[in-house]
């Protein structure tokens, strides 16, 4: 067997194991509590292929990357100048921590309260509850810039622009996808939260609509479009990954 | 303005101090450092580690500024003129220093991007200093996959290929064994003669120094002249000999109060 086909069977060896408890639970107790596993899965590709609930994991997914796009560039920008200020970081760190430790759930409160428009709503919880962590992961990936490359690149006397795409970017690269595969995770518990603000489409307002109609093979299939959906980007990340660190040297051995 | 009379580095008064840890008190590094360097000169800075001649480095290359004291690099500031030096000094560090995710030839390219360089002419400019540094058929290498000596030599392209007029190594053979180190020292003195260069060369090595330099200058600790020799290829092995003997001293004398 090839090294690529063992893994695939790893990865879904834990799936499979899942869902054989899940079919003997549900042969047990009522179907309503644990629905059988084919009914699960014949709800959950039902919403990939009809367009009009199909819409509503592309609107979900769509305020997911709302809130991580705008989260990174603001938490890129506020990184930045941390890092080229002690007394700014001084001033600034305190209230990302303090962001920190709200719940999702009082963002959305406040959103209601502040604001108007559902999606602007949503952006703004969203980017709200992955600012403070992008900010820091990007300021520990600027940190982590070696001293010895900074002074040699200095040496040249760049532009800050030139030794930002010379030097900044090369390095904070590694830490910066590291940071959206563990905020894409984060945005997505979010987002269905932010969603209860009064989306009329989305995963979260379907999500809310199975509980309504005590729809437990509902409720999991549009859970397992969320866990898809965050699969998905993961493995395009990694594939992103994959290239740009690719001048990596691998050791033969494992640690 | 410049004149062909004017040292190209000048210190007068020099001193550096760092902050001790404990914040109380101040680390001297440089002690009131005074020396002048022409155009076309070979200086090799000799002394014992932790005399300070990284500090006298950094300052020339303008990656620190003096605590007192004035530099003067071709007149001009090196610490405060961060754009008027611009292709102007070439840098050899003790570590090779090179971008791990550039590979050999994009290594050598950085000066010239940073320069604005034609990308074609950079590209060729790269390629014929890998070439003089024998290291054709390596140009698209990543580092990690080149000898620390080939990585070296990378080091040296890169710093040659803006072709500046001042170079400065710090200790930039030190990590090699004898014989890599002695091709490469014998490259070194070869490239600056031919393209007229003015030269900063540290070493800890009497050997290295009195290789390279036209004149060696001998560090105390901090940092300060304690002796000076000049030598050319005329320089007979019997002034040679004294020479080496008179360095022996002084750093002796340096080991005993350290
Ligand atoms: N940034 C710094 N902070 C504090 N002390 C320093 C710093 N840089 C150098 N020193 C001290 O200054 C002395 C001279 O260091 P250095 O110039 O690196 O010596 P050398 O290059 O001759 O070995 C050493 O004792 C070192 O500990
Ligand atoms: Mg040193």
């Amino acid at each position: 067997m090839g090294s690529g086909s063992m893994r695939v069977l790893q990865a879904t060896a834990g799936m499979i194991v899942l869902a054989v408890i899940w079919q003997i639970l549900s042969m047990t107790l009522p179907p309503f509590l644990f629905p059988p596993v084919p009914e699960i899965f014949k709800r959950t590709v039902e919403i990939l292929i009809t367009g009009s609930l199909l819409i509503d994991v592309l609107l979900t997914g769509g305020r997911i990357f709302v809130g991580l796009f705008g989260a990174f560039f603001i938490g890129a920008v506020i990184a930045l100048v941390m890092a080229r200020s002690k007394t700014l970081e001084n001033f600034v760190s305190p209230v990302l921590t303090f962001f920190q430790g709200i719940p999702a759930l009082s963002w959305v409160v406040f959103a209601i309260i502040w604001f108007q428009g559902t999606e602007f709503r949503i952006a703004f919880i969203m980017i709200m509850t992955t600012l403070p962590a992008f900010t820091f992961q990007i300021l520990d990936a600027i940190r982590s810039m070696s001293k010895d490359l900074f002074e040699m690149t200095m040496s040249f006397r760049p532009s800050r622009w030139t030794l930002f795409r010379f030097l900044i970017v090369p390095t904070i690269v590694p830490g910066i996808l590291t940071a959206w595969k563990v905020n894409l995770g984060n945005a997505a518990r979010v987002v269905v939260v932010a969603e209860l603000v009064g989306a009329t489409g989305g995963v979260g307002y379907e999500l809310l609509r199975q509980q309504q109609l005590f729809d437990m093979a509902g409720a999991m299939a549009w859970t397992l479009q969320l866990v898809l959906f965050v699969l998905v980007v993961q493995q395009t990340i990694n594939a992103i990954e994959a290239w740009a660190l690719s001048y990596r040297p691998v050791s033969e051995r494992s640690i | 303005m410049n004149t062909a009379a004017d040292p190209v580095i000048r210190f007068t008064e020099v001193s550096k101090t760092f902050p001790r840890t404990d914040g109380k008190d101040v680390f001297t590094a440089v002690d009131k450092l005074s020396f002048e360097i022409a155009k076309g000169e070979i200086v090799a800075v000799l002394g014992k580690t932790g005399c300070g001649k990284s500090t006298m480095f950094n300052i020339v290359a303008g990656l620190i500024e003096p605590s007192e004291g004035q530099a003067r690099v071709v007149g001009h500031n090196p610490f405060s003129e961060f754009d008027f030096f611009r292709g102007k000094i070439g840098i050899v560090f003790q570590n090779d220093r090179l971008m791990p995710w550039r590979t050999a030839l994009e290594n050598v390219m950085l000066g010239l991007q940073v320069l604005n360089a034609d990308p074609k002419q950079a590209l060729e400019t790269a390629r014929g200093w890998l070439a003089r540094l024998g290291l054709s058929g390596h140009e698209n290498d990543y580092p990690h996959a080149l000898s620390g000596g080939m990585r070296q030599r990378v080091s040296i392209a890169r710093a040659f290929a803006v072709n500046p007029d001042i170079l400065l190594c710090d200790e930039p053979f030190s990590a090699l064994d004898e014989m890599t180190a002695r091709d490469l020292r014998a490259e070194f003195v070869k490239l600056v003669r031919q393209n007229n260069k003015t030269a900063v060369f540290i070493t800890h090595q009497i050997g290295e120094a009195m290789d390279i330099g036209d004149r060696v200058m001998v560090f105390h600790r901090p940092a300060r002249i304690a002796y000076e020799a000049r030598l050319s290829s005329e320089t007979g092995e019997a002034e040679r000999t004294k020479v080496r003997d008179d360095i022996m001293k002084v750093l002796s004398v340096d080991q005993a109060t350290a």
